[in-house]
């Protein structure tokens, strides 16, 4: 059942690529979405207007050309760092953005954008009576972060991220566009070697719901573990 | 208007790769960007009022099989969708014959059918979010009333159904925007198809991208403001005195 | 901080010394696959056709080991400049455009450029009258995108394509009147298929030159010459023992 003319084993490759591409992206934009959104609630006024900026524009513009700016540019602006370097020192110093890294670097940064808006509401919706608990405790704020309002923001946050999820993983078949080998990509080059467009696109949909009817479950569970001690959820 | 015309000629002199051709291609893609994201939202949101009654319907083989479309075409790549839909009208035997064929022959039509049914999908569960968020008072003063269910549905739940979803669809407007980008790949020259034919004939990303990048941040501001304006008029009474 | 970083190395940079070349014992060749039967994959993912074959061969002869890295027709040469890989083997007409950006070998395989139409279309000759209103194929960026946009692109509708596959699929769908390709991609890709019949339409193309150039080279980066006259040297080598005769007898068979 597997076979499909040769290019099973191969689809399930690209089914690898995508789901790794996707977790790394997603790791990237949560680290990226924390950073906008403290920036976002800093007293710095430079700060804050730099992580507006981000979000405006990112959030104003297509991932396609986004993806294909940073992958394509990225690649230009790079080669006239190290092609100076070449030139004028010998040193043989270049940076290889294969199109993994560019989807990772190219995705994560475009969703670290929607992921500071939903942190953001999330840590606006924690209770401050707790963080004033927290600190006549005595706890450092470091602890308070961890033990108290990075719990309670996840509760808020839960349902944004898990939107952040469906979306990104979807995004992830635009990596196909350019150049790399994910499951899309595949399938649509089965299809047009063998004038078989249902064989190979219908598995890669299945795939895709597979995935989405997963995660769908583990945000419910993770929902139910941040939801505990407040009932009702 | 003169001065207008020579300045502009002054500032495409000399420089290679923003052509009276090449503006040329970015004006074509602007305007097909446009028919195809307009026509796709306006038809989709025809599609959508039906299909969330339907789907609100207490009646399972009615919301059931409208549940397991908009789980589908939400739950997949639009770009899988357009690609079956492009390389699969292929494969009805003789379509080629059928009066629908100088259409589906065209990229644009596929993209549309495909553009069509995705944002039909999102749309309906917004209607449907709203049609359920609506005050149960409301529903017992209609029924009280003696209203029958459909001049309720017409009258009560659906005027207010609207309203309620309106900044939801504002985002699914600029979503579709955003999404149509991927027309490029089945050929169509729509706003990113002209970005990408000046960046493969000038090897000039930063350019190409960022000139296309700067036009669709217009337009997405023209929705998000568009959206505002509308929510301010229909929403006012909403809003705490 | 990124960005200080960048500004500082550039400014190390300005300052320093000359250029050095580099020996190589290991070259990494950029190509655009499929384009067949030029470079494709069998469906278990083996590269192969006429470019891979006959770079391996040259590889071998100067005695380096070579290595294969896919890229977009689109992003091909900012690849090498941004050194992805060392060397473009995909099949690139060599052209007063791209000279300025990149140095070729010598050409090592010299093509026509063709029309392919289905046999039942009336065509007999492509010109401007004849292709009035069509649907014309291209893939995306080629010479042969260049030529039918700045020729025929008033009177015809182009569609550009990312790869030669596409354009084929939509050829046997009916989706386009003509396309233009190179010759040999265009017969194994059409003139071979079972699926329906296709003829050339009109002469071989080859004028042009500042469109069509001078044949297939290799690009390398420009202060690459030393690694460019070694790939010379070889490829005369093989032309002259009948390795290069064999390998073209493999793809295109005796003419």
């Amino acid at each position: 059942m597997l076979d499909l003319h040769g290019y099973g084993p191969r689809l399930l490759e690209g089914a690898g690529v995508t789901i790794q591409l996707a977790v790394l992206s997603l790791a990237l934009a949560i680290v990226l979405g924390l950073l906008t959104a403290s920036a976002k609630m800093s007293r710095s006024w430079l700060l804050h207007r730099v992580a507006t900026l981000y979000t405006t524009l990112i959030r104003g513009v297509p991932d396609l050309v986004l993806m294909m700016l940073l992958f394509f540019g990225g690649q230009m602006a790079l080669n006239l760092v190290t092609d100076a370097l070449y030139d004028r020192f010998g040193v043989d110093w270049y940076v290889n953005l294969n199109a993994f890294a560019a989807g990772v670097l190219t995705i994560g940064f475009i969703f670290g954008a929607y992921m500071g808006e939903t942190f953001r509401g999330a840590f606006m919706a924690v209770d401050h009576g707790q963080i004033e608990a927290g600190k006549a405790y005595g706890m450092s704020p470091w602890l308070v972060f961890r033990r108290i309002r990075f719990p309670l923001m996840m509760r808020h946050a839960l349902p944004g991220l898990s939107n952040n999820w469906m979306v990104l993983l979807k995004t992830t078949a635009l990596v196909s566009v350019i150049g790399l080998s994910d499951m899309v990509r595949i399938a649509a080059e089965a299809s047009r070697a063998t004038h078989e467009p249902f064989t190979f696109l219908i598995p890669v949909a299945l795939i895709y719901l597979l995935i989405a009817s997963v995660s769908e479950w583990v945000f419910l569970r993770l929902q139910k573990r941040y939801s505990v001690g407040f009932g009702g959820h | 208007m003169q001065d207008i015309t020579l300045w502009f000629q002054d500032l495409l002199a000399g420089n290679l790769i923003f052509t009276p051709q090449t503006l040329g291609y970015y004006w074509e893609g602007l305007v097909t960007t446009t028919q195809l994201v307009f026509l796709s939202l306006v038809i989709g949101l025809v599609m959508a009022v039906p299909l969330a009654i339907g789907r609100s319907s207490g009646r399972r083989w009615i919301s059931l099989p409208i549940y397991a479309y908009t789980y589908v075409f939400r739950g997949t790549p639009l770009l899988i969708q357009l690609y079956i839909i492009y390389y699969g009208v292929v494969f009805f035997d003789g379509i080629q014959e059928t009066f629908l064929w100088p259409m589906l022959r065209e990229a644009f039509y596929p993209a549309l059918i495909a553009f069509t049914l995705n944002t039909a999908a999102y749309t309906t569960e917004i209607f449907r979010g709203a049609i359920k968020a609506t005050a149960k008072g409301e529903i017992e003063a209609a029924r009280a009333y003696g209203m029958s269910q459909g001049l309720m549905m017409r009258r009560i739940i659906l005027p207010s159904a609207f309203r309620r979803a309106l900044p939801a669809y504002g985002n699914e407007v600029i979503f579709m925007l955003h999404a149509s980008a991927i027309a490029s790949v089945v050929t169509l020259m729509d706003l990113t198809g002209a970005a990408r034919f000046v960046y493969a004939r000038f090897y000039a990303p930063f350019e190409a991208f960022l000139f296309v990048a700067a036009i669709y941040l217009c337009l997405t501001f023209a929705i998000l403001y568009l959206f505002r304006w509308l929510e301010k008029r229909l929403l006012a009474h909403l809003k705490p005195a | 901080m990124k960005k200080l970083l960048t500004v500082s190395l550039l400014g190390l940079a300005m300052a320093a010394g000359t250029a050095q070349a580099r020996d190589y014992d290991h070259v990494r060749i950029g190509v655009d696959v499929p384009y067949e039967p030029m470079e494709y994959r069998t469906p278990e993912g083996e590269l192969t056709g006429f470019d891979i074959d006959l770079g391996n061969a040259l590889c071998a002869e100067i005695g380096v080991t070579c290595e294969w890295i896919e890229q977009e027709w689109d992003g091909i040469i900012p690849g090498l400049m941004s050194r992805n890989y060392d060397a473009i083997m995909s099949s690139m007409t060599i052209n007063d455009e791209r000279r300025q950006t990149v140095l070729f070998s010598d050409p090592y395989f010299t093509p026509p450029s063709a029309w392919f139409a289905p046999t039942e279309s009336e065509l007999s000759e492509a010109t401007r009258e004849t292709l009035e209103g069509l649907t014309i194929g291209v893939q995306r960026g080629t010479l042969q995108d260049n030529y039918v946009t700045d020729m025929f692109g008033d009177v015809a509708s182009v569609s550009r394509y990312s790869t030669a596959d596409d354009m084929v699929l939509d050829m046997q769908a009916e989706r386009l009147d003509i396309v233009f390709l190179d010759y040999p991609v265009g017969k194994a890709t059409l003139l071979d298929s079972e699926r329906r019949d296709y003829q050339v339409v009109g002469e071989m193309i080859t004028e042009p030159k500042e469109y069509f150039g001078d044949g297939f080279g290799i690009a390398f980066r420009q202060r690459d010459e030393a690694l460019a006259e070694r790939f010379n040297e070889a490829l005369a080598t093989l032309k002259a023992d009948g390795t290069y005769d064999e390998i073209h007898e493999r793809y295109f068979g005796e003419e």
